[in-house]
């Protein structure tokens, strides 16, 4: 299916949250994640279905005023 | 010590982390300034890349309050999100609300700012709103559930210092028992001094710093002029006032004519 990452358009065949992050490489317990604008805890991530279409948000931390 | 929601701060200074030249000097700045507190964001991370690590092992190690910011949010829903996405990272309720209105001005959309404010508010979160010195507002935000107000006194990253003394000074006299913290358009320490003068509990300031020639050495001095104006509001400053006063006693002067 189709899901916009971090703005970019992917073609994946993860099916759930957890499994995107690790197809495309992101770990680590200082990762934010939201899908469609909606935060999605930690914890969810794992069972989290993905849908074609989806907009999902990886963040970080980073310097700010 | 100053107490901040329960929380006992060792300094009135409170840093951003953006636009130093480089991580290291960033780290010898916060600690020059005697800061008690920094404020962070969160950002797109890239595949497989480790900058948001590297950063955030950076600033636990400094040992200071972090205050999570939503800065760059120009709707509530991007602020709301934004804000929960950084309790979840950096383990705290605090986080300081910006909802920015004007691309030009970066003025706060107050009224986003309260809708947003409360949603926060009613979810647990301690809300700093960086908001203007208008007092209907303040009064808005403290109903939402804020318990701290955070005016700017000069458009971010302006360097113009205190531009309404005025509104800021009943600002102050309207919420005597609110912290408010100055946040956003500090150029100089000699700004920082006037604005704990006035009664001030705290300046938040970033760019004044960063963008210094030597950075490390202007963040001591902001830490020096924050301590210095507090000091001055606390000991009870003289009113002007327009003719002069000797202040050499006139009895006992001697007479040569």
């Amino acid at each position: 299916m189709k899901l916009t990452v971090n703005g970019k358009v992917h073609e994946v065949a993860a099916t759930t949250l957890a499994e995107l992050l690790a197809a495309l490489d992101y770990e680590g317990d200082w990762l934010a994640t939201a899908v469609n604008s909606e935060l999605v805890h930690k914890a969810n991530r794992a069972e989290f279905r993905l849908s074609d279409g989806d907009r999902i948000e990886i963040l970080s931390p980073m310097q700010g005023g | 010590m100053f107490d901040l929601l329960g929380t006992s701060l060792a300094s009135r200074l409170l840093l951003g982390t953006a636009q130093y030249p480089s991580p290291a000097i960033l780290a010898e700045a916060v600690k020059a300034s005697g800061a008690s507190a920094v404020t962070v964001s969160l950002r797109r991370e890239m595949a497989g890349g480790g900058a948001g690590e590297q950063f955030w092992s950076l600033i636990r190690s400094l040992g200071v309050r972090i205050l999570p910011n939503t800065a760059g949010c120009h709707s509530v829903k991007e602020a709301v999100t934004t804000a929960k996405m950084a309790r979840e990272v950096f383990g705290t309720n605090w986080i300081k609300l910006e909802v920015i209105g004007n691309h030009d001005t970066l003025q706060p959309d107050v009224f986003g700012l309260v809708e947003a404010a409360r949603i926060l508010c009613e979810d647990g979160f301690d809300v700093f709103p960086y908001t203007t010195d208008d007092l209907v507002v303040a009064e808005r935000l403290l109903e939402a559930g804020c318990q701290v107000l955070m005016p700017w006194c000069a458009p971010i990253g302006s360097a113009l210092g205190p531009i309404n003394i005025p509104a800021l000074r009943s600002m102050r006299a309207h919420f005597p028992g609110v912290p408010l913290i100055v946040d956003a358009g500090l150029g100089r320490p000699s700004h920082a001094a006037t604005v704990m003068e006035l009664g001030f509990d705290a300046v938040l300031l970033n760019t004044a710093v960063a963008k210094a020639a030597d950075p490390v050495g202007m963040a001591r001095a902001f830490g020096k002029a924050v301590e210095a104006g507090r000091e001055a509001f606390n000991s009870g400053m003289l009113e002007p006032q327009d003719v002069a006063v000797p202040s050499t006693p006139t009895i006992g002067r001697a007479v040569f004519s």
